[in-house]
């Protein structure tokens, strides 16, 4: 083509030219109809070779087909063009001409030119070449319908082998996908058969649509039965309300899941407790369509766990509850106990059974101990709580409620009776009496430890009184002893080992909650009497001067614990320590004061010193001095237990005091229960709007109720401190109380 | 055994498939009933829809060319649909015989055909996968045999990315793929913008929610967004008709009216 000679227009020249230019109205005319994947230089050479092949053929006869022939040899009528009809000419040039023209029409749709549009614009451009070049004109329309026969000949073969291609490839989609899932039901049912839990499928009315092996296995009914019945058959008599209501949310589609214990009626009868997984199954839609159920058999290790639980709150020989789950039991009956309660205890101790163990041999002893335990558990019954054995031979019944010594004293003689009768055993008839120790009290004011301190005493009291026998807790004996056991020779070494404790109970602002300060409060954990308040040790202290290296220990403890605390911040929460009135009297108080604040780093005015009025009333010049001297360091004074002495505000005037601390027993009538006494309310009031006028804050003890901290409050007091806010507790009781760690 | 009636068929023929569709847009006879009802009627509303369709299948003959002739050899056709006329492994296998190409689509039905066409076909695979599962496609072992990661590779996603919802993170599984592969590698990106015609993209959209995957146009800059770790190739990303015409000059009217936009960039 490039050595052919060329036109103005760049074209080649001659007839050459006239054909490229139809060359290029054809391509022009069809571009766009359809895709091709060629360049539009290629498509114009693609149409210049099939409009040469259509010009040759027209000229004279098909250059690569003369003598073809066609088999049939069906004569037609003229030239006329019939219904696609063109190639069946009697001449055997038209039939050569013809099949050229059918070639052009079917490579145009090898080409992609699939469009009908391709073809009306083909047929349009044909139509409308130059004659000449196509000799005859009937000759030249009858090769175009040939092209026109081709190309719908092709177009329908084509359309009909991609027919084919994509149904098969969908039903091998569709093959492939069904092979697949399949593959994934076997793994499935696998999965589902060969589980050892059950599982159950069902639909969102209850239906049951499939159950497994093992839950057949579990629940004991046959298959068929499980797809009569609906899910709500399987309901429980002792299901909980949220069992079903959860059931319900879940079906309702408000829910995906659920999962809880729950029991099954088994096809015997029996129940069994199973670990039930409820989930909902959504369709591709995202909407619920069936319902999964998950169900293992959880009856064994329920009663394990039930037994271990057993096994940590009882006693293995004698089946009755341990020391842990009598304190446990204390502990709740403290925490709950409302003002005015009362609670009994009976702690018994069998005599000289250390000589049984000795003589007889230790299974003689667990024997007498199961026999003994038996007895008091048929005695008791349900007049206390369940029989507790605490340790060795020590056995203890707590009486929550209880309406006085009486009834306490009637249990514990019977108790006595019981263990008194002769025991027989494989070994033979063994005798053996017990002591008691009875208490029984108002359990407000004092804490667990106190109550079994109590006991403990008490059960003392009855052996060295002669054993086999009981003996009610008497206080003012109780006193007595703690001097007969020589608290004020055994002090000093309390003083140096770890035996004082300090412990600390905090004081809040009533109008928003803040901690105002925490007071120090002295115990010693005596090795024979249990922890002990300062009301047993420190008047004792007093008389014998011991007061001052134990108020200084106290004093140096409190700061330490102090600044770990609350660290040195003037404005910050105090610590409060007693001071008792002796201590006032020595000179080495100031210099004392001074020592712990440097030692430990606590700013002064961290610090407050409690002292009693009476301790101040009438001082002496030397007390006077010390308080100045104090209040000049910067420490806070206060005064403790107002209104149970002289109750002189204004003598306080003089003093360098910062604080008054109401005592608890003003708040008796305030609020306990019902209606505040009116005289009462308005005695604190006064009291506290008198202390304002002479610059004190004021502190309210025994503050035990809510109502009594808002009647507090709304008469203007300062802080309170009491059970309401919390008691005292050692310091790591106290700092979780606080959110300090 | 029963089959278990709350498992669902996976291939629905009742619904029209955005592979078949294109086919027909194309001329093709790939297709069923239900694709052609549909497309008609999306012709009925958008004249344009055949044209740009071509145009569209046009710009990934030019970029395989275009890249076969820079010697990439190794090609992975993703979203390849049915493999109607001008097939990326015809097209690379004019410039280089030993050219390897990976078809990959989610379509079944597609693929089934693909590999019915490709039957006995040594250097091209086609792969069941889906785009939105990256390490999928790459670490399958019949990918691996063919395409080698260390090399340079052409990655296609020709008009496929507006199938994938913003919510599947289609630019995180681009950036993926694009981070494992070799530097010299090149990804070939056409996508619907809903800038040329935007009254015809909405309701094209409302359209395509038929299918298994519906559209989701995006703004240019949204698109250049695949982009991102890879230089554009010039012209950069333009209207389909306008990255590296055949005719060079050719003047094309109204390019913007394809609404697709197309680019190749260079991973360096």
């Amino acid at each position: 083509m490039s050595t052919a000679p060329q036109t103005r227009d760049g074209g080649p020249a001659g007839a050459d030219g006239a054909l490229h230019r139809w060359a290029q109205r054809w391509s022009a005319a069809v571009a766009g109809t359809s895709y091709v994947p060629l360049r539009p230089e290629e498509v114009q050479a693609l149409l210049l070779g099939l409009l040469r092949r259509l010009v040759a053929a027209a000229a004279g006869g098909a250059p690569a087909d003369v003598d073809g022939v066609r088999p049939d040899g069906v004569e037609v009528d003229g030239p006329e063009i019939g219904r696609a009809d063109v190639g069946r000419e009697v001449d055997g040039s038209e039939i050569g001409r013809a099949d050229v023209g059918r070639e052009v029409g079917a490579a145009l749709v090898d080409a992609h030119f699939t469009n009908p549009r391709s073809l009306s614009r083909t047929l349009a451009v044909l139509l409308a070449g130059d004659v000449h070049c196509a000799g005859n004109r009937t000759g030249w329309q009858l090769l175009v319908a040939a092209v026109a026969e081709g190309f719908s000949e092709a177009l329908q073969e084509r359309a009909l082998r991609e027919q084919q291609e994509i149904l098969e490839a969908a039903g091998e989609a569709r093959e492939q996908a069904r092979q697949a899932l399949q593959v994934s039901e076997e793994r499935f049912r696998a999965v589902f058969e060969g589980a050892t839990i059950g599982i159950g499928i069902g639909d969102l009315d209850g239906r049951i649509l499939e159950v497994n092996p093992a839950l057949v296995r579990l629940l004991g009914y046959p298959v068929e039965e499980f797809r009569r019945r609906s899910v709500r058959d399987f309901m429980h008599p002792d299901d909980a309300d949220r069992v079903w209501r959860l059931y319900g949310e879940l079906i309702g589609g408000a829910r995906q899941h659920f999962r809880l214990e729950k029991q099954f009626l088994r096809a015997s009868g029996e129940s069994v407790w199973t670990d039930l997984t409820v989930s909902l199954l959504r369709d591709g839609e995202g909407r619920p369509r069936y319902q999964l159920a998950l169900i293992s058999d959880v009856t064994a290790l329920r009663q394990l766990r039930r037994q271990l639980e057993f096994e940590a709150h009882h006693d293995p020989l004698t089946g009755l509850a341990n020391r842990t789950m009598f304190l446990r039991r204390l502990d709740a009956l403290f925490a709950a106990a409302q003002p005015g309660d009362r609670a009994g205890l009976c702690f018994l101790d069998l005599d000289g059974f250390k000589a049984v163990n000795d003589t007889l041999g230790h299974e003689v002893g667990d024997q007498l101990l199961v026999a003994v335990a038996g007895r008091l558990k048929s005695v008791v019954g349900d007049r206390g709580d369940p029989v507790a054995r605490l340790g060795g031979d020590e056995f203890v019944v707590l009486v929550p409620d209880s309406s006085g010594s009486d009834q306490l004293v009637t249990l514990a003689e019977e108790m006595l009776a019981a263990v008194a009768e002769p025991v027989q055993l494989p070994s033979g008839q063994v005798e053996i009496t017990a002591s008691i120790g009875v208490v029984e009290r108002s359990v407000s004011g004092i804490d667990p430890a106190e109550l079994l301190r109590a006991a403990d005493m008490t059960l003392y009291w009855a052996k060295t009184d002669g054993k086999s026998q009981w003996a009610l807790f008497e206080p003012e004996r109780d006193a007595r002893d703690l001097t007969r056991y020589s608290l004020s020779s055994a002090l000093p070494a309390a003083i140096a080992s770890a035996d004082l404790l300090v412990h600390y109970q905090p004081l809040r602002r009533l109008v928003d909650g803040r901690l105002h300060g925490v007071e120090a409060l002295v115990r010693w954990d005596h090795p024979r009497m249990g922890l002990l308040g300062p009301a047993s040790f420190v008047g004792l202290a007093e008389q014998s001067g011991l007061i001052v290296p134990l108020g200084r220990h106290v004093l140096q403890v409190a700061c330490r614990q102090a600044f770990a605390w609350f660290g040195a911040r003037a404005g910050g929460p105090f610590v409060s320590v007693n001071l008792a009135s002796r201590q006032l009297r020595e000179e080495s108080l100031v210099p004392d004061v001074r020592r712990a604040l440097a030692d430990s780093g606590l700013h002064p005015q961290q610090l407050q010193l409690e002292i009693t009025e009476s301790a101040v009333i009438g001082t002496d010049p030397l007390t006077g001095h010390t308080l100045d001297a104090l209040s000049d360091m910067g420490v806070r004074l206060a005064i403790d237990d107002f209104g149970t002495g002289y109750s002189n505000l204004i003598y306080l005037r003089r003093l360098p005091v910062d604080e008054l601390k109401l005592d608890g027993s003003f708040l008796r009538g305030l609020a306990c229960d019902g209606e505040a006494d009116p005289v009462d309310v308005q005695l604190v009031a006064s009291l506290v709007s008198l202390a304002h006028l002479l610059g004190l804050t004021v502190t309210a003890e025994g503050v035990e109720t809510r109502a009594q901290a808002e009647l507090l409050s709304s008469v203007g007091c300062d802080a309170g401190q009491g059970t309401y806010f919390g008691a005292a507790a050692d310091p790591a009781a106290v700092a979780r109380l606080l959110g300090l760690i | 055994m029963d089959r278990p009636t709350w498992v669902p068929s996976e291939v629905d023929l009742t619904r029209p498939s955005a592979a078949r569709v294109y086919d027909f847009y194309l001329g093709g006879s790939h297709n069923l009933d239900v694709d052609r009802r549909m497309a008609r009627e999306a012709i009925a509303m958008w004249p344009d829809l055949p044209a740009i369709m071509q145009s569209n299948r046009a710009f990934l003959r030019r970029a395989v060319r275009y890249l076969a002739a820079r010697g990439v050899t190794q090609f992975l056709d993703i979203g390849s649909g049915i493999p109607t006329v001008g097939n990326v492994h015809e097209v690379a296998h004019e410039a280089d015989p030993q050219a390897r190409v990976v078809y990959v689509d989610s379509d079944p039905v597609a693929v089934a055909h693909s590999r019915a066409i490709l039957a006995g076909n040594e250097r091209t695979l086609v792969l069941h996968a889906d785009l939105r599962e990256p390490d999928s496609i790459l670490d399958d072992p019949s990918v691996r045999a063919l395409i080698d990661l260390q090399h340079p590779v052409a990655v296609l996603m020709v008009a496929v990315l507006h199938f994938v919802p913003d919510e599947d993170d289609p630019v995180g599984a681009v950036a993926r793929i694009r981070d494992r592969l070799a530097p010299g590698s090149h990804l070939v990106l056409s996508h619907a913008s809903a800038e040329g015609r935007p009254e015809q993209a909405a309701s094209h959209r409302q359209l395509y929610r038929r299918t298994a995957t519906p559209m989701t146009m995006r703004s240019p800059a949204g698109i250049a967004r695949f982009f991102d770790g890879f230089d554009l190739v010039d012209p950069g990303l333009v209207w389909l008709p306008l990255w590296r015409p055949d005719e060079p000059g050719a003047s094309h009217q109204q390019p913007h009216r394809t609404t697709g936009l197309a680019g190749v960039g260079r991973r360096g």
